[in-house]
């Protein structure tokens, strides 16, 4: 109760207040996905445009999108490894550039000056249900990885060194998606609310520095959701001898 | 839905989980194939085909290189035998000339020997002719000086 009072009463925060849309009997976030169609609308199109006319001497856009492609490959490829990295590419791109974009999207924006009638726009990966999504998303990912891979014999990997880490493996499957899904959500709403609270007391200049922070901060989460993402799936698709 | 509000509102709060959680990972999914569509495999497909393209001319080039080492290390052998060869046929001429040299000269000295023989031969034979001639006259003389004594007596 009081912790709920405190955060809500930050005046012009609204933390924890959503944009709710009712469709039939379930509710949604609507602030959620309205800032992830905006960022993954305009990511579509800077996609779509440096992809458009693809030329073997690579110019303006393409060469951007190039570089991020072979970033995206090369992480792949050191986590997953060479075998199977290919059919895990597109989803650990994707999760980069979702995660990347919505962080980045939510810092750079002033969604504030866009008024809502409850809650406020921001960074999509500031809603739990984003990263739990994701997280969930990683989880079944590896799962899959793993018994397509391996069959049964994926099993094995719950027993690998000794039987005694039958336990602790079990259980990582459930701390998992549960740091992912926490670390991105913390982070990220921690930068907000810290950028908030500045503008809110000082309006000026003293923000700057922390928002370049939260720039950084939003970079790397996204660097290290993918990381983990692709080091999950590595880990369950790895063989053991 | 799942709902737990840690907040203790019966609506919002920070862990608010309702359906937003499957439809965001449905949306996640839909991105995967469309980025998949657009961005993963055009740009793999140039990418690679890019790589490919420079690895095949590293390939060529190397093999160039390596035939281009092989000219020319044949090529510097053939030179090599080609000098030997010239300093062979220099010295080998050098040797004939010498010899033909010798030979002329051993030709000359000898021709002069034996014209210097013949000469002297000659000169022995008209000095002891002449001597001949000479005591032959001798003898006539003192005959004749003889003859002379004897008739005057």
């Amino acid at each position: 109760m009081f912790f709920n009072s405190l955060l809500t009463n930050f005046a012009a925060l609204e933390v924890g207040q959503h944009l709710y849309w009712q469709i039939g009997n379930i509710r949604l976030h609507g602030q959620v996905f309205l800032t992830s169609w905006i960022l993954l609308g305009a990511l579509l199109v800077f996609i779509t445009l440096g992809t458009k006319k693809m030329e073997n001497d690579p110019k303006g856009l393409q060469n951007l999108l190039e570089f991020l492609w072979d970033y995206i490959r090369d992480l792949a490829r050191t986590q997953i490894g060479e075998k199977v990295y290919r059919d895990w590419m597109p989803f650990i791109g994707t999760l980069f550039l979702f995660v990347f974009v919505s962080n980045w999207g939510g810092a750079l924006i002033p969604w504030r000056l866009i008024k809502l009638p409850s809650g406020e726009l921001g960074a999509p990966t500031a809603d739990i249900n984003t990263t739990i999504a994701l997280a969930l998303l990683v989880s079944l990912s590896y799962f899959y990885a793993g018994l397509s891979n391996k069959g049964w014999r994926y099993f094995e990997y719950y027993v690998h060194p000794t039987p005694i880490m039958l336990p602790f493996k079990i259980l990582e499957d459930f701390t998992k998606p549960l740091s992912l899904s926490f670390r991105l959500f913390g982070n990220i709403l921690a930068d907000e609310l810290v950028v908030g609270v500045l503008v809110f007391l000082v309006p000026l200049i003293l923000p700057i520095p922390v928002m370049f922070l939260g720039l950084f901060t939003s970079a790397i989460q996204a660097l290290i959701f993918a990381t983990l993402a692709a080091y999950y799936i590595g880990e369950a698709v790895e063989e053991h001898h | 839905m799942l709902a737990f509000n840690f907040f203790g509102a019966t609506e919002g709060g920070l862990f608010d989980i309702n359906a937003t959680l499957p439809l965001m990972a449905i949306q996640v999914v839909a991105l995967t194939y469309i980025l998949n569509s657009l961005f993963f495999k055009p740009v793999g497909n140039v990418v690679e085909k890019r790589e490919k393209f420079v690895s095949n001319n590293i390939v060529e080039a190397k093999n160039k290189l390596s035939e281009v080492k092989k000219l020319e290390a044949d090529l510097l052998t053939q030179l090599q035998s080609a000098r030997t060869e010239a300093q062979r046929i220099v010295s080998e001429a050098e040797d004939e000339s010498d010899k033909l040299y010798k030979e002329a000269l051993e030709l000359a000295n000898n021709e002069a020997n034996a014209s210097k023989e013949k000469a002297r031969l000659e000169i022995e034979s008209q000095t002891s002719a002449a001597r001949d001639q000479l005591s032959k006259q001798a003898d006539d003389l003192g005959e004749l000086i003889v003859n002379r004594l004897i008739l005057e007596k």
